[in-house]
């Protein structure tokens, strides 16, 4: 950037405010001859516009006052001057005009074969390499097959920018064709959305989106943008500085409280870490190892913060709630202080609120006060950035081992350990998932779908950095794995990427296996095969007298066949004794690659805490 | 766990004036299960900002969680909580009463008492206006018991915190 871009971004808000003061009808009017003219003029506004970003970029200089693009033109500029590395999505009638200038824009875009695909891909893209995801999608059916993916990455915090088509403004709110008010459907599950009627707004509001996506707690932003202001000539003005007032995304945390957690650590005897997803997006795993090991502090990862703290490191203990191991539970019910790191404090982890932690006192640092106190109360809250937090809580301390606390949590995880059950005449799950963790090596990076394979994951799988776990954990949101692995693997550099999903949730997605294929991005999937809807059979098993309602697929194809078709490598195995040289084969792949794991239909993801129940409730089955 | 004790508190949000502000604001409301007595929003001494006046009861954790969300909204500039006892109020209700011509002068005279004015006035029906606090306009309706509304339109409250001693 240089050094005339202070008068640059004086500029736009001069004219904004220029507009603002027109009368309504002047500039409705404004737009309208903006949009007609625009029309007709496109093309070769379009044609002198590419001439003059080239002319730009031969110069090597920063964008000229001069420069006229149309809306679409502006948005693909933006996108490359900020360093999209890609972008996601699947073209229409409304996004025609920003397709046209992706055209020979040079900014590299991945044609999925479903919108939600996209937006999933983005997602794994942003959670595999912490960047924001971007995905375009056009008006109507388009916006509305974005909503899930949106909502996914709203529950778990990944930022990501949407842009959607959207009907000319001249048509908006007339139950035109392909409209829908995306606008409104998204405001619940997004951090923050535009709708564009202004083609001066265009520049400030995607610089907003971003800026809003990827600070303080991350999330989706979507910027629906009609076809007359991507047809719109405007002048290439991004602001450089987005205030928004009132946002503060990453507040400095409170000395007083940080030095009372401080207090609260050196005087407990049973302290215990419970760390989220906020320790991802922070990159804080340096200081939280010399946190627990300064303190012997017991260390449980949600399931977005797997991999945030080392799972082969002995303080580790894994998942907590619901599906996690015994020890985790145990540790948590022992406890005598939980300090909730970036984490929410989900029902799934905590379970019966009154029965939480009965001996703990809590402490819970986020980014976010709307969190803090919002399932479990906090005694000891903190309001902050959680990487701040951290480094300062590390500055105050004066850590103390405690030994008998750490002999505990190294007895509990001898007592109940996490065991892979033994070989029936059907292929473990367990036993599937086990062999990838041991044989895919120290680069790999796992994507889970949803339901019972997805906490196998979360038992089996062994992380130690993070980004190398990424799941749907808040929405559940089946049919996530692939496309996610898919975007993950764009973004992933120095090792493989496998999705590991069920036959169920893969089969809400399989479209993408064409994507897969057509640009040869190297996702090895693994499908645990037990032709049912394995988490909920397991419920109706437990809580609804096995009556199977619906859950018990009749028809499944042959996937190795089907991948075959796609032109994707792979394989089935059903026999125990054949398991361990087919993952091999699976991990020793170049390029994509399928694996359909054929395994036992009534296994059980165990332990279980029944929702709503005490931390230790653990569900016994018979026999 | 004992029941928890139901409050009402009255929040008042500057936000930006913006189109859609409304929907994320109401949004709120509707998808965390708030339950908002009245809502209003007018301009401020800045036109760029808007401020949205709630009423909302709850127990003492919704309360806060309230607060917490709308703090969370990117339109929100600022949220401040205003306790009843240091709240200035005030609040319209436009009011039509049907009226049997022979009790004319019986309802002037309550019109009267009442503190309301006459807006527009009919062979058998009458529209009245009142303002003030919201305790005003309760009592003014409810001393209207002796006839027929027929029709009402309250603005909702809005509310200032009390200039505090010494400050002018």
């Amino acid at each position: 950037m240089g050094p005339d871009d202070k008068n640059k971004d004086k500029a736009p808000r001069a004219k904004a405010a220029d507009k603002a003061a027109a009368p309504k009808a002047g500039k409705a009017a404004a737009v309208k001859a903006a949009a007609s003219k625009a029309a007709s003029a496109v093309a070769s506004k379009a044609a002198s516009a590419v001439k003059a970003i080239k002319a730009s970029r031969a110069a090597k200089g920063p964008a000229k006052a001069e420069d006229i693009l149309n809306g679409a033109q502006a948005i693909v500029r933006f996108l490359k001057e900020r360093g999209t590395p890609l972008v996601f999505g699947y073209p229409g009638g409304a996004v025609i005009p920003l397709y046209d200038a992706l055209y020979d824009s040079g900014l590299r875009h991945i044609l999925a074969r479903h919108e939600q695909g996209a937006i999933h891909a983005a997602d794994g893209f942003a959670r595999a390499t912490g960047k924001t995801g971007v995905v375009f999608a056009t008006s109507g059916p388009g916006a509305t097959n974005l909503v899930t993916g949106l909502a996914t990455a709203h529950m778990d915090s990944v930022p990501l920018v949407a842009i959607t088509g959207q009907v000319p403004t001249t048509s908006l709110g007339s139950d035109s064709f392909q409209e829908a008010d995306i606008y409104g459907i998204s405001i619940p599950i997004t951090k923050y959305n535009y709708l564009i009627k202004d083609p001066a707004d265009l520049l400030p509001a995607l610089s907003e989106a971003f800026h809003i996506a990827s600070t303080g707690r991350p999330g989706p932003v979507l910027v629906d943008i009609p076809k007359d202001v991507q047809t719109a000539a405007l002048s290439y003005f991004p602001p450089k500085t987005v205030p928004i007032p009132g946002y503060s995304p990453s507040p400095k945390p409170d000395p007083e409280g940080v030095a009372k957690l401080a207090e609260a650590i050196a005087v407990s005897r049973r302290p215990l870490l419970y760390v989220g997803g906020g320790a991802i997006t922070t990159g804080v795993q340096a200081d939280l190892l010399k946190l627990a090991e300064g303190s012997d502090m017991a260390v449980v990862t949600s399931l977005q913060a797997k991999g945030a703290f080392p799972d082969t490191h002995p303080l580790c203990l894994g998942l907590p709630g619901m599906h996690g191991p015994k020890y985790a539970n145990i540790a948590i019910n022992e406890a005598d202080l939980i300090v909730g790191l970036g984490a929410r404090f989900d029902d799934r982890v905590v379970g019966d609120v009154r029965r939480f932690a009965p001996l703990a006192r809590v402490a819970h640092v986020d980014v976010d006060p709307a969190e803090i106190g919002k399932r479990v109360p906090a005694d000891l809250p903190v309001e902050g950035d959680l990487r701040l937090a951290l480094e300062l809580l590390l500055a105050t301390i004066s850590p103390e081992r405690k030994p008998e606390w750490r002999a505990r949590i190294l007895d509990l995880k001898a007592k109940h350990p996490l065991a892979v059950p033994k070989a029936g005449k059907d292929i473990r799950p367990q036993a599937a998932i086990k062999a990838l963790s041991d044989k895919a090596g120290d680069g790999a990076l796992f994507v889970t779908d949803v339901g019972q394979h997805q906490m196998w994951c979360a038992q089996f799988l062994s992380v130690s950095k993070p980004r190398r776990f990424l799941s749907s954990g808040g929405l559940g949101t089946m049919g996530f794995g692939l496309p996610a692995a898919m975007g993950a693997a764009l973004g992933h550099k120095g090792g493989q990427v496998y999705a590991v999903v069920g036959d169920g949730g893969f089969q809400m997605t399989l479209q993408e296996l064409a994507t897969v294929r057509q640009y040869g991005i190297p996702v090895k999937i693994l499908i645990i095969n037990n032709g049912c809807l394995g988490m909920v059979r397991q419920w109706q098993e437990f809580f609804n007298g096995r009556r199977y309602s619906e859950t018990v697929f009749g028809y499944n194809p042959d996937f190795a066949k089907l991948a075959a078709v796609y032109g994707i490598p792979s394989r089935r195995v059903d026999k125990p004794q054949d398991l361990d040289g087919a993952v091999s084969w699976l991990v020793a792949e170049k390029g994509p690659a399928l694996l359909d794991a054929m395994v036992a239909k009534g296994e059980n993801v165990l332990p279980m805490i029944p929702a709503g129940k005490g931390q230790t409730d653990f569900y016994e089955t018979e026999g | 766990m004992a029941d928890r004790a139901q409050m009402r508190k009255i929040i008042s949000i500057l936000v930006r004036n913006k189109p859609g502000v409304l929907s994320h604001v109401a949004g709120l409301v509707t998808r965390r299960a708030y339950n908002v007595e009245s809502i209003a929003a007018g301009p401020t001494e800045d036109n760029s900002i808007t401020r949205i006046t709630l009423v909302v009861s709850g127990d003492e954790q919704v309360l806060e969680q309230v607060t917490k969300q709308f703090r969370k909204l990117i339109d929100v500039i600022k949220v401040d909580d205003i306790p009843h006892e240091l709240a200035m109020t005030g609040e319209l209700a436009l009011i039509t009463v049907a009226f049997d011509p022979s009790r004319k002068s019986e309802i002037m005279n309550l019109v009267n008492v009442l503190g309301m004015s006459v807006q527009s006035i009919g062979l058998d029906s009458i529209t009245l206006q009142v303002a003030g606090s919201a305790q005003r306009v309760d009592t003014a309706i409810n001393g209207l018991y002796p006839f027929e509304i027929r029709a009402m339109a309250r603005t909702g409250l809005v509310a200032l915190p009390v200039t505090p001693a010494g400050a002018q």
